[in-house]
């Protein structure tokens, strides 16, 4: 069972209220997609990926990209039952979309550095710390239900 | 064996001439976030009195890590040659288990994007994430 802290839950509040969730995902699922190029093979229906600019223009990136940061912010929004909001999403990525986990681990990191970008200075060692427990804890969640 | 097009090299360089000047901060923070954020990399420095970010050690360290990526920069076209004393260090002195490379490389992401975030473009992004992997491969040729 995750622990959180006061500090952290108030950490968790701070960085979230500043979160633009259709900038945000949009921009870390392309970067994804730009600097993880092999991500694209879960990407078959999506149209144009053939070039960093195509991938930024792609409104079906776009649209996903929110799609995945709305999760993420009703997760942040239920820090104390992340594992059972994930339930449901992991049989769907394990069993339908055959995701290999891995991938999570690298689409959290992109959104780690879209917010570095955002914040600046702001997204300093202690935030950084505490956004990237919290993209663990939903990693792990995601991650369950395979076998 | 992961190699850079020319294209990807100039981005590289051309990102790192900018914030040369910065490169010690760079290295302080770099390393404090790995410090702190994946804890099991405090292994390496238990002989260190103050693990703290921003302690003289780590920035000290840090300073030393920069100095590495930069002369990594300059040896772009020959990392393995270029960089073999390093590897030789790591390899046999040091002996770092090759998974730490892959999460510093990721906290140098995080605080080149925090402190040049114009530059850090997409395709700037990619380019550095390629290098710092060839870097830290040309680190790991000797271990085995």
């Amino acid at each position: 069972m995750v622990k959180w802290t006061d500090a952290e839950r108030a950490t968790m509040k701070k960085v979230w209220e500043k979160v633009n969730i259709n900038e945000v995902g949009p921009q870390a699922l392309a970067r994804l997609l730009i600097v993880y190029p092999w991500t694209q093979r879960y990407f078959g229906s999506f149209g144009d990926l053939s070039s960093p600019a195509a991938i930024v223009g792609n409104p079906k990136v776009a649209a996903h990209g929110k799609i995945v940061l709305k999760s993420l912010d009703k997760a942040v929004k239920n820090l104390d039952g992340i594992k059972n909001h994930y339930v449901e999403l992991s049989e769907i990525h394990s069993e339908k979309l055959h995701v290999d986990p891995d991938n999570f681990r690298l689409l959290g990191d992109c959104v780690s550095i879209v917010l570095a970008l955002k914040f600046g200075s702001a997204f300093n060692c202690e935030v950084q710390n505490t956004f990237q427990k919290f993209l663990a804890v939903v990693i792990y969640a995601l991650s369950r239900q395979y076998y | 064996k992961m190699s850079l097009s020319a294209k990807e090299k100039t981005l590289v360089k051309t990102f790192f001439s900018k914030v040369s000047g910065r490169v010690d901060d760079i290295g302080n923070e770099a390393l404090s976030r790995m410090l702190t954020v994946y804890p099991q990399t405090k292994t390496y420095f238990a002989h260190w009195q103050d693990l703290s970010p921003g302690s003289a050690s780590v920035r000290k360290h840090g300073k030393t890590v920069m100095g590495g990526v930069m002369e990594a920069v300059e040896k772009i076209d020959n990392l393995c040659e270029g960089l073999r004393n390093l590897s030789d260090l790591h390899a046999f002195v040091l002996r770092v288990d090759p998974s730490n490379f892959k999460i510093l490389c990721h906290c140098l992401l995080v605080v080149l994007a925090m402190t040049s975030p114009e530059d850090f473009s997409p395709e700037t992004h990619v380019a550095i994430d390629k290098f710092l992997a060839s870097v830290s491969l040309a680190l790991s040729e000797k271990y085995r």
